[in-house]
């Protein structure tokens, strides 16, 4: 689908389905894993060196910058402070100015604090970085973000690592209509299925690690995950028929004897 | 370790020759810096000035780089122990 690229604040991405990069079992089934799934843009969290033990593998050695985006996020923060210096942080370490924002405001639901999440974004916004912000299934607070200047919005499907899949695709369609800058579903797809639905509901990508990183079989997952995405966005451009109480025959009458 | 000063890299106390700078430290730790971001007592460096900063007795240097990560849960946990105490 090379006429069908998504494009967000100028740059382009190959691939409707983004990953993460956390809970594998090794770096080399987290490449493996990313190579069949054929994402193009993969979440990092930025983290302490390990100063001790230097012989530790970076996970960058196995993931070539120059053939994936990098998408730094601010995992783990709970205040707008913490979400501002990670940002700047990842910034500083080197990548981009992309920065997966996340403002967490609850341990338990892992739900976004969206209070946060705008003020911090305004703050990076204003410093250059290109925000696009983990939210929940909101239509306000995706309108209020884009209004700041995200060049895009990150809902929720569910709670991060639930994989109880869309809980609300009123809400996302929703958002969909309200904001007119590209929508990837963020957190709690759980199988392929769910992310096919996601792309059906007219998402422009969908984010995932847990639904693959910790299936039975990840590489197989991640390869079902691929055609699920591609199924869904095909779906979403060709047009479903609209749903109906009753049949209607697809085989003529006329001819019957 | 050449003892003189004392610092906090990463939350551990350590020895520090009296005069070095923070990219004498990474060649010390052998960190390649290509990746990695440095703040100096809650200052982020840039990375041109490495060997221009001087670390002087109590300095505060945390040393970060990317690991795999999706959701907040994930990574080490050691930069989480830390946001909660703060």
């Amino acid at each position: 689908m090379h006429d069908d690229r998504l494009v967000i604040a100028g740059r382009e991405f190959k691939s409707r389905l983004w990953v993460g990069t956390g809970k594998y079992k090794d770096f080399a089934e987290t490449k493996k894993a990313i190579e069949v799934s054929g994402a193009d843009v993969v979440t990092v969290a930025v983290r302490r060196v390990n100063i001790t033990d230097r012989s530790k593998e970076n996970l960058l050695d196995y993931l070539d910058p120059k053939k994936y985006i990098i998408l730094p996020n601010t995992a783990g923060c709970y205040t707008v402070e913490d979400a501002v210096r990670y940002a700047r942080l990842a910034r500083a370490a080197g990548v981009s100015d992309l920065v997966k924002l996340e403002v967490i405001g609850d341990e338990k639901t892992l739900f976004p604090d969206t209070a946060g999440l705008i003020e911090a974004a305004k703050i990076l916004i204003k410093e250059g970085f290109i925000v696009l912000p983990y939210t929940n299934d909101d239509p306000i607070v995706a309108k209020k973000l884009v209004d700041i200047g995200c060049p895009a919005v990150m809902p929720l499907a569910a709670p991060i690592g639930s994989g109880l899949g869309i809980r609300n695709p009123y809400n996302l369609k929703i958002i969909m209509e309200t904001v007119k800058v590209p929508i990837i579903v963020d957190a709690g797809v759980g199988t392929a299925s769910d992310a096919a639905l996601a792309m059906e509901y007219g998402a422009d990508a969908v984010l995932m690690n847990t639904a693959i990183a910790g299936a039975q079989d990840p590489i197989a997952m991640a390869e079902a995950m691929k055609y699920a995405v591609h199924a869904g966005r095909l779906a979403y451009k060709a047009g479903r028929i609209p749903r109906k109480l009753y049949a209607t025959a697809s085989s003529p009458i006329e001819g019957m004897l | 370790m050449v003892e003189g000063m004392q610092i906090q890299v990463n939350g551990e106390r350590r020895g520090c020759r009296v005069g070095s700078t923070v990219g004498d430290l990474l060649r010390e730790l052998e960190i390649n810096t290509e990746r990695v971001a440095v703040e100096l007592n809650l200052e982020i460096l840039d990375r041109k000035d490495f060997d221009q900063r001087g670390l002087k007795e109590g300095d505060r240097v945390e040393i970060l780089s990317f690991i795999g990560g999706g959701g907040p849960r994930e990574g080490d946990g050691e930069m989480e122990a830390c946001i909660y105490a703060r």
